[in-house]
């Protein structure tokens, strides 16, 4: 719970003429867990894009730790401590589930040796199981990733973004196609993650955030519309206006 | 899913004995080899299976363990075979020496044009490979005071080398053999150390999931830039090989129907397994060699032969065949 971990100053971006976020402007504070919404089309998932290096913002700046990330290619952003799932299954299909993690973790250390046997690198299979441990998947580490349910690969990916010990922790709908069980198990999983580091979160179903956040950013047409804790975004009239108020059995 | 005790953990069965035998993968396909002389109708048959295997193995190192289907691996093919050639015949170089310098200088070749062609994805990478591949075909017709152009490169007959002080007689079908199965067998070795090796994993996430590995933080551009130039360089080490083995080097195997051959090749064998390259060269060519005895029109046949296992056999003969063993899964 101490300083600020990212900063995200005037961020803009464009898509020939359409403007999917305009000058976004946000604090981030190491240790807590931060959720993004907003209906449909709001640029939340440009914003993680922008935060993860896959787009490069046509306007404003990242600093992450005091470094400023513009023109950082998309692969060193991990090695900087920014790490993510993705909105869509991400994962490694015909690995197994501990090599899935295990290259994951390799990313960190070891790129181009064509030498050394990567079996030997021991340090980094105990790392892979670890994080499959973490995310309850450690029985399943020697099954073909394809194999595993939808709510398992969702948790599989989880651990390949946890397995490089980001300080950022940027996770894109993890609950996404879930059904109420594995949700159940997913947000059990996000608090146990919430408790040690800095997460961010996209998330459509309001409950579940509302009652898992510390903090919720709401954004609507590419712009900042709010920004508190649950109970204020919970009673602004803006809010309730372009967002909850389609939601309200949830909220 | 965060039921680690909800019963099922699957404990995969120890491999079996036969899947721990091909642990030992390089001394099980150079045993295989040394004994494929005399399994084979002639042992000019068998040499092409051993060069065209060479050939095929580092091409899957691109297209099985990658992902890259590249449509232009005849160049490296060709420069090897012609590096070696020029050397030895315009510069007097020992065929050893020859051998090496080839190898390094189609390396530098598979830097170029993966250069270029690594930048575009799919089908575009496809076709910028075939079309630098023809550039470099063109050259060698063009350059034809190097080349012998569509001649092809003669004059470097190497019929007597010396090996740890022997002399050996190299026109001799079993000696030439031995010499080059002691090329694949290195061949072998590297590639096995490659997909052993922390680099062997990137290429298969790249595989696998390119968006995902760039994620993880690797370099995925880079990476293939490497891959690209590690295939060349064995396929090159094949070129070198067929030099040796001809003492011509022959324009055709710059033309893309090389590079043609080189797919269906892996196709056929199995792409992603270790072995699959050479069980590939060796179908093609025993086809090639038993139906051209009767027709001159073997290609048809071929071809059809090709388009059922593409549509029945997508892991080719030696793939299905450790499916099959059920030891496919742990040593692909």
């Amino acid at each position: 719970m101490s300083g600020e971990l990212l900063r995200a100053e005037g961020i803009g971006k464009r898509f020939g003429g359409f403007v999917a976020l305009e000058d976004i402007t946000l604090s981030f504070a190491a240790g807590q867990l931060t959720s993004i919404i907003g209906p449909n089309g709001a640029g939340k998932s440009t914003f993680f894009n922008i935060l993860s290096g896959v787009l490069t913002p046509t306007s404003g700046k990242l600093h992450f730790r005091g470094r400023e990330l513009n023109g950082l290619p998309q692969h060193r952003f991990v090695h900087q401590g920014i790490s993510r799932s993705y909105q869509i299954t991400n994962i490694f299909p015909d690995l197994s589930v501990h090599e899935n993690v295990r290259v994951a973790a390799q990313a960190l250390a070891v790129s181009y040796d064509i030498w050394r046997n990567r079996a030997r690198l021991t340090e980094l299979h105990a790392r892979a199981d670890a994080a499959l441990d973490a995310v309850g998947l450690l029985g399943k580490r020697s099954e073909f990733a394809k194999f595993l349910s939808h709510g398992q690969q969702r948790a599989l990916e989880i651990a390949i973004a946890l397995v490089s010990e980001p300080e950022l922790l940027l996770l894109d709908e993890p609950t996404a196609g879930m059904g109420p069980e594995e949700t159940k198990d997913m947000v059990a999983l996000l608090e146990r993650l919430a408790d040690k580091r800095t997460v961010l979160l996209v998330e459509h179903k309001m409950k579940m955030v509302l009652g898992l956040s510390k903090r919720v950013v709401v954004l609507h047409h590419g712009r900042l519309l709010a920004d508190g804790a649950p109970d204020e975004i919970r009673s602004n009239p803006e809010v309730r206006r372009v967002y909850l108020g389609q939601s309200e059995g949830y909220g | 899913m965060t039921h680690p005790s909800s019963g099922e953990v699957i404990a995969k069965p120890a491999p079996s004995g036969l899947g721990r035998l091909l642990d030992h993968r390089v001394l099980l396909s150079i045993a295989v080899l040394a004994i494929l002389p005399w399994l084979l109708p002639s042992k000019a048959l068998a040499v092409n299976v051993l060069i065209y295997g060479v050939v095929v193995m580092g091409y899957n190192l691109l297209f099985g363990y990658t992902g890259l289907l590249s449509f232009g691996q005849a160049a490296f093919f060709g420069a090897g075979a012609y590096f070696t050639g020029i050397a030895i015949g315009r510069y007097g170089v020992p065929w050893f020496a020859a051998v090496a310098i080839a190898v390094g200088l189609s390396t530098c070749l598979a830097a170029v044009i993966g250069i270029i062609s690594t930048r575009t994805r799919g089908i575009y990478f496809s076709m910028v490979t075939l079309a630098l591949a023809q550039l470099v075909y063109y050259v060698a017709l063009q350059a034809s005071s190097f080349t012998g152009g569509e001649n092809g490169l003669r004059g470097f007959t190497v019929d007597r080398i010396s090996l740890f002080g022997h002399q050996v007689n190299f026109l001799d079908p079993v000696n030439k053999y031995y010499v080059l199965m002691a090329f694949a067998a290195l061949a072998m070795w590297f590639q096995s150390r490659i997909l052993n090796s922390p680099f062997g994993a990137v290429i298969e996430a790249i595989r696998e999931n390119e968006q995902r590995a760039r994620a993880c933080g690797y370099d995925v551009e880079r990476s293939k830039l490497v891959v690209f130039m590690l295939s060349g360089a064995i396929s090159s080490l094949g070129g070198c090989m067929l030099a040796l083995h001809l003492s011509i080097v022959p324009l055709d195997i710059l033309h893309y129907q090389t590079s043609g051959m080189i797919v269906m090749m892996v196709l056929l064998g199995g792409a992603r397994s270790f072995f699959g390259p050479f069980v590939g060269a060796a179908s093609f060519l025993i086809l090639e060699d038993v139906i051209s005895l009767w027709t001159p029109h073997w290609q048809i046949f071929v071809g059809a032969i090709f388009v059922l296992f593409v549509l029945f056999l997508p892991k080719g003969i030696w793939g299905t065949l450790l499916d099959v063993l059920g030891i496919g899964k742990a040593r692909r």
